[in-house]
C-alpha cells in the first residue's frame, strides 16, 4: 500500500518537473534567478514578427549591456532588468537566464568556461501596432491596450508619458521622484473615471433587471433635474425621443441617469462585479483592481452620476479592454497574455503559450444586444467618425469630466473592429484631451487604421 | 575547471546512486550469496564515491582544510559500522546496514552544505547513537521478556509525551522539545518506538473485543496529547502505525475503516480549531498566494525544486540556504536543488528499499509480537518518509516531520538508528530460529536413524544449503548411507512435517 504510494508520488514529482516547474521557478520570489545569470548571458525578447525589443549585447572584455531598440516605446510592457526588474523582463526572467541550446554546445562552453545564451521570449506584441497608438497619443498623457478577440493576445499597450528603458539605472532618481509618474504603466494601473464608456455596464444592469428593456422610451430635453439634482446632455444636446439603443448611441446623461433611478442597487453592484469590478484582474503585469462602490441608501445625485459613469467608479483600460473583449466575443473573455512562446537562442520552440479561457461574463444574447447598440454608436451616434471605413466598428466613446473645469476631460474610446467576426479591440484613455485635436475615438482610429493597411 | 570539476561530479553521484538503487532491488533476484556479496560491497564502494566526490566538490569551492579532517572523520566512522557489525553479528541484514549508513552519508553531505557546524552536532550525535546501536540487538536477544512490559509501555509513552505538554519550548507553532541539562529533547520521536512495542505486547495473543478497546483507548490518548501540543505530524504518524499494527493483528478490515472515519472527522475538527492547520492548508493549495503570511517556506522549497530540474544545480551552486529549515524538514528540498531530482527520487526508492526489507523480515518471524514490532516499525519509518517529502513537494499539506537519518536533529537521528538496530535485532533473531530448527532437524536426523525418509530429508537440507553443525552431521550420513535424494515435492512435504514436529 505504501509502495503504491510512493510511486504517485515519485509520479508527481516527475510531472512538477516536467509542466509545472516552469511557472514556479519563476516566481519573482526566487532569489535563485541571480545565481543563474553568472553562466548564462541574458536572452532576447522579440516582437511577434521577430523584431528584437531587448537584448544584451557583451563587449570584447565581457561586461554585458542590455539594449532596447526601441527606447521608450515599449518601457512598460517589455520593463527593465535594473533596479530590480519590470515588465517582461521581471515575469520571464528565469526563462531569459534559462539555455535550452543544444546539450553539446552547452557542454562545450562549460569547458571553456563560457557563458551559455538564454532563450528568447517571443511576445504578442507587435510594433507597428504600438507605434501608431503611441503616436495617436503623441505628447498626451493617457494609454491604449490592443487584444485579440479570439485568444487574447495583447499586440499593443501603450502607457504615456513614458521613460527611455535603456537609461533607467542612470535616471532611476528623477524616475521615482517623478510627478507624472513614468514608471507607472497607466493601462493596467491607471485609475480613471469611466465616464461614458460606463453606462455599457449600466444598460447591461438594466437589462438584467427589466427583460422588457425593448420597451425602455425616454424623452430627451438636454436636462433632467431630480431631488434638487441638474444633469444636462454633454454640449448641451437635446435628444429627444429615445429607446435604449439610441440612448447609447447618442450617450444621452439624462436617458442614463433616470436609468440609474429605476436600479436595483445591489443587483446592479452585482452586475458590475460579474464584469469584474471589485476583484483582482488576471494580468501578467502589475495591475490595480477597478472599483464599484455604490452602495444601497446612496443620495440621488450619487446613483445618477455614477449612471453616467462620474461618481465614485474608478476603472482601468485594460479592464475596459476586457469588458469590450467579452462582448464581441459572445460573452466569452479569454485570458490576456503577452508571451506567445519561449525559444532557444537559435529559435527552436521550447514553451508555447495557448489562449486560455478568463471566464464569461455574460450571456450571448446580452453580449449580442449590446454589441448591436454598440454599432449604433458608429453608426449614427458620438461616434460616427469611425463610420465609413474598410473595416466595421462598433464602439463606445466616453468623455469623463474630471474638475469642476468642463474643457478638462479624460477622452475614452472602447471598441472592437470587424464587427461580424471580431479582431481586435481598443481601449483608450487620453487625459485632459484638448477634444478637437486629440480623442480616444481618434487614437483608436490610428490604430485600426494600422491594423488594416 | 572548478566549474568543470563540479558539474561533472554532478553527474558521476547521479549515475553512483542510480547503480547502487539498481543494486538494493536486484540483489533480491539473486540466491547465490556470492553474488550478493558483490553486490553488497559494490554498494559500499559506490557509497564511498558518492561521499568522496561531494567532499571533493565542497572542499574544492569553499578551498577551508577543516572539510578534509571532517571527511575523514566520516570515512572513519561508516568504515567502523559497517565492520564492527559485520564483527559482532555475522548474520546481520548487510542491506539494512548498507542503506542506513548511504541515508547518514547523504545528510552529512547536505547538511555540510548548508552548515558546517550543525553537520558536525550531526556527526558526534549520529556516532553515539550508532555506538549505542551496536549494543541493542544483544539486548534484544537477552531479554526475553519485551513482550511482557504492555504497562510499562504504556505508561511511558504517555508520560512523556505529557512531559512536553508541561513542559515544553515552542518551535514553530507546536510544543516539541524539553531541556534536558541544555540539550533540547524531542521525547515523540522516542514514543514512536515504545508506542510499537506497546501495541504489539497489547495485540499479540489477546484479541478480544474488550482489549482492542482497551488498545485504541490508550492508542487514542497518544494521539491526543500529541494533537494538543500541537505535534500533527508524529500523531498522524502514531494513528497510521496504530491502524495498519491493528489490521495485521486482528486480520479485520472493518477497524480500518472504522479508524479511517474516525481520523477524517478529527481531521476536519482540527482544521477548524488550528489556526496552524488551516495556514499549512492555505500553503498547500498554493503557496504563492500567501507568500508573506505562511507560504513561503513551501515556495521556497517548490522553486528550489524546480530550479533544480533533473540534474541539479550541483552543491553550493545553488540557493539551497534560501529554504527556511532547509537542514531539517525541508532537507528533500535542498537535495533536489543541488543534485538534482533524479538523485533525489533514488533517496526516495532508497528509503523505498528499506521498508520493503523491514516487511520482508516481519513477514517471515514466526513469534507475533516480534512480527508485529517489525510491522509497526516499518510503517512508522515510512510513513514519516511520505509525510515528509510528500509534504515538501506540495503533494500532502506540509506537517512538519524529518526525513528520518537524512534530516538534522538529534531526537530523530537517535531514534531512527535505534529503530534500524531493533530490526536488526530481530532480523538476528529470526536467523537464530532458523539456526535452531537446523539443529532439532539434525539431532533429530542423527538420533531417528530407522527412519530413513527423515534422514534423507535433512540430508538435501544439510548439503544443499547449509552450512555448520547440520551440514556435518549430515555429511557423515551420507558416506554411511550412500543414497541419492528423493525427488523435490516429496521433499518438501517432508521437510514442513519435519519442520512442525521440530518446534513441538
Amino acid at each position: 500500500m505504501f509502495v503504491t504510494l510512493f510511486i504517485i508520488m515519485t509520479g508527481y514529482l516527475v510531472y512538477f518537473n516536467v509542466f509545472e516547474s516552469k511557472d514556479v521557478v519563476n516566481s519573482v520570489y526566487n532569489v535563485r534567478q541571480d545565481l543563474l545569470a553568472e553562466r548564462v548571458v541574458r536572452g532576447k525578447i522579440l516582437d511577434r514578427n521577430g523584431n528584437i525589443l531587448a537584448e544584451t549585447v557583451t563587449v570584447e572584455d565581457g561586461t554585458e549591456t542590455r539594449e532596447y531598440p526601441y527606447g521608450s516605446l515599449f518601457a512598460h510592457t517589455v520593463g527593465y532588468s535594473v533596479k530590480g526588474k519590470a515588465g517582461i523582463e521581471s515575469i520571464q526572467n528565469f526563462n531569459l537566464l534559462t539555455s535550452n541550446a543544444f546539450f553539446v554546445e552547452k557542454l562545450m562552453n562549460e569547458f571553456q568556461d563560457q557563458k551559455n545564451i538564454g532563450d528568447t521570449v517571443v511576445t504578442t506584441l507587435d510594433v507597428d501596432l504600438q507605434t501608431a497608438a503611441s503616436n495617436a497619443i503623441g505628447d498626451n498623457k493617457g494609454a491604449a491596450v490592443v487584444m485579440e478577440v479570439s485568444t487574447g493576445k495583447i499586440l499593443a499597450m501603450v502607457s504615456k508619458p513614458s521613460y527611455d528603458a535603456n537609461t533607467v539605472a542612470e535616471n532611476w532618481e528623477t524616475l521615482i521622484n517623478d510627478t507624472d509618474s513614468a514608471l507607472y504603466n497607466r493601462a493596467t494601473q491607471g485609475q480613471y473615471t469611466p465616464g461614458s464608456v460606463f453606462k455599457i455596464v449600466t444598460t447591461l444592469a438594466y437589462m438584467r433587471q427589466n427583460p422588457d428593456y425593448v420597451a425602455f422610451q425616454h424623452d430627451c430635453s438636454g436636462e433632467i433635474t431630480e431631488d434638487g439634482v441638474t444633469i444636462h446632455c454633454y454640449n448641451s444636446s437635446v435628444h429627444g425621443q429615445e429607446n435604449l439603443g439610441d440612448a447609447v448611441a447618442n450617450s444621452c446623461n439624462t436617458a442614463f441617469s433616470e436609468i440609474g433611478l429605476y436600479l436595483d442597487i445591489g443587483k446592479w453592484k452585482d452586475t458590475a462585479e460579474d464584469l469584474l469590478f471589485n476583484e483582482k484582474l488576471k494580468c501578467d503585469l502589475a495591475s490595480n483592481m477597478s472599483k464599484f462602490s455604490l452602495e444601497e441608501g446612496a443620495d440621488t445625485g450619487e446613483i445618477m452620476m455614477t449612471a453616467i459613469g462620474q461618481g465614485k467608479t474608478m476603472v482601468s483600460p485594460y479592464h475596459m479592454a476586457l469588458i469590450t473583449s467579452a462582448i464581441a466575443n459572445g460573452g466569452t473573455l479569454m485570458k490576456p497574455y503577452l508571451v506567445d512562446e519561449i525559444t532557444n537562442y537559435k529559435g527552436t520552440i521550447v514553451k508555447e503559450y495557448m489562449p486560455e479561457k478568463y471566464t464569461t461574463l455574460m450571456t450571448s444574447e446580452e453580449a449580442s444586444i449590446l454589441k448591436g447598440y454598440m454599432e449604433g454608436v458608429i453608426s449614427y451616434g458620438t461616434g460616427t467618425s469611425l463610420n465609413g471605413q474598410s473595416y466595421t466598428v462598433a464602439g463606445k466613446t466616453g468623455t469623463a469630466e474630471v474638475s469642476m473645469d468642463k474643457n478638462v476631460v479624460h477622452s475614452w474610446f472602447m471598441g472592437f473592429s470587424n464587427v461580424d467576426n471580431p479582431d481586435i479591440v481598443v481601449s483608450v484613455v487620453v487625459e485632459n484631451a484638448d477634444t478637437s485635436s486629440v480623442t480616444g475615438t481618434s487614437v483608436a482610429k490610428q490604430i485600426f487604421n494600422a491594423y488594416y493597411n | 575547471m572548478v566549474n568543470i570539476v563540479v558539474e561533472l561530479s554532478k553527474y558521476v553521484m547521479i549515475l553512483a546512486i542510480a547503480i547502487y538503487v539498481f543494486d538494493c532491488f536486484a540483489i533480491f533476484g539473486y540466491e547465490d550469496e556470492y553474488t550478493k556479496k558483490s553486490i553488497l560491497r559494490r554498494q559500499n564502494i559506490l557509497m564511498f564515491l558518492i561521499h568522496f566526490v561531494a567532499f571533493l566538490d565542497m572542499f574544492l569551492q569553499t578551498e577551508e582544510k577543516k572539510m578534509l579532517g571532517f571527511y575523514g572523520m566520516q570515512v572513519f566512522l561508516f568504515l567502523a559500522i559497517l565492520i564492527l557489525y559485520r564483527l559482532i553479528y555475522p548474520k546481520v541484514s548487510r542491506l539494512i546496514v548498507n542503506n542506513m549508513c548511504m541515508l547518514l552519508c547523504i545528510g552529512f553531505i547536505i547538511i555540510t552544505r548548508l552548515s558546517y557546524s550543525l553537520a558536525v552536532k550531526q556527526f558526534i550525535i549520529a556516532t553515539g547513537a550508532l555506538m549505542l546501536s551496536l549494543l541493542l540487538p544483544i539486548i534484544m536477544r537477552k531479554v526475553k521478556v519485551l513482550s511482557e512490559w504492555k504497562k510499562f509501555y504504556a505508561i511511558a509513552g504517555v508520560i512523556l509525551l505529557a512531559v512536553v505538554v508541561v513542559g515544553g519550548q515552542v518551535t514553530g507553532g507546536a510544543l516539541l522539545a524539553i531541556k534536558i541539562g541544555g540539550v533540547a529533547v524531542q521525547p515523540s520521536e522516542l514514543v514512536k518506538i515504545i508506542f510499537v512495542f506497546f501495541v504489539a505486547s497489547s495485540l499479540k495473543e489477546d484479541k478480544s473485543f474488550k482489549n482492542i478497546v482497551i488498545t485504541t483507548a490508550i492508542a487514542a490518548a497518544h494521539v491526543l496529547i500529541l494533537v494538543v501540543s500541537k505535534d500533527l505530524g508524529a500523531a498522524l504518524i502514531i494513528f497510521a502505525v496504530y491502524l495498519v499494527m491493528l489490521y495485521v493483528a486482528t486480520g479485520q478490515a472493518r477497524w480500518v475503516f472504522l479508524g479511517l472515519g474516525a481520523g477524517s472527522v478529527a481531521a476536519v475538527i482540527a482544521y477548524k480549531l488550528f489556526n496552524h492547520v488551516r495556514v499549512r492548508v492555505l500553503a498547500w493549495k498554493d503557496p504563492f498566494a500567501i507568500y508573506q503570511s505562511g507560504g513561503q517556506q513551501l515556495a521556497q522549497s517548490l522553486m528550489a525544486i524546480g530550479t533544480g530540474g533533473w540534474f541539479g544545480m550541483g552543491l553550493l551552486q545553488g540557493a539551497a540556504d534560501k529554504i527556511p529549515v532547509s537542514e531539517s524538514d525541508y532537507i528533500f528540498a535542498a537535495i533536489a536543488e543541488e543534485m538534482g531530482l533524479i538523485f533525489a527520487i533514488c533517496l526516495i526508492l532508497i528509503c523505498v528499499s528499506v521498508y520493503i526489507m523491514f516487511l520482508n523480515i516481519s513477514m517471515q518471524l514466526r513469534d507475533n509480537f516480534y512480527k508485529l514490532v517489525a510491522l509497526g516499525l516499518g510503517t512508522c519509518y515510512i510513513f514519516q518518509v511520505f509525510l515528509n517529502i510528500g509534504g515538501v513537494t506540495k503533494f500532502i499539506p506540509s506537517t512538519g516531520v524529518t526525513l528520518p537519518l537524512v534530516s538534522y536533529g538529534g531526537s530523530s537521528v537517535l531514534s531512527t538508528v535505534i529503530m534500524f538496530a531493533i530490526i536488526q535485532g530481530l532480523y538476528i533473531l529470526r536467523e537464530d530460529e532458523e539456526e535452531d530448527i537446523e539443529r532439532k532437524k539434525a539431532k533429530q536426523a542423527r538420533v531417528g536413524r530407522s527412519g530413513s525418509r527423515i534422514s534423507q530429508s535433512s540430508e538435501r537440507e544439510g548439503t544443499g544449503k547449509r552450512k555448520g553443525r547440520a551440514s556435518q552431521g549430515t555429511g557423515r550420513r551420507r558416506t554411511s548411507d550412500g543414497r541419492r535424494m528423493p525427488q523435490g515435492e516429496r521433499y518438501s512435504e517432508k521437510s514442513e512435517k519435519q519442520r512442525r514436529t521440530g518446534k513441538a
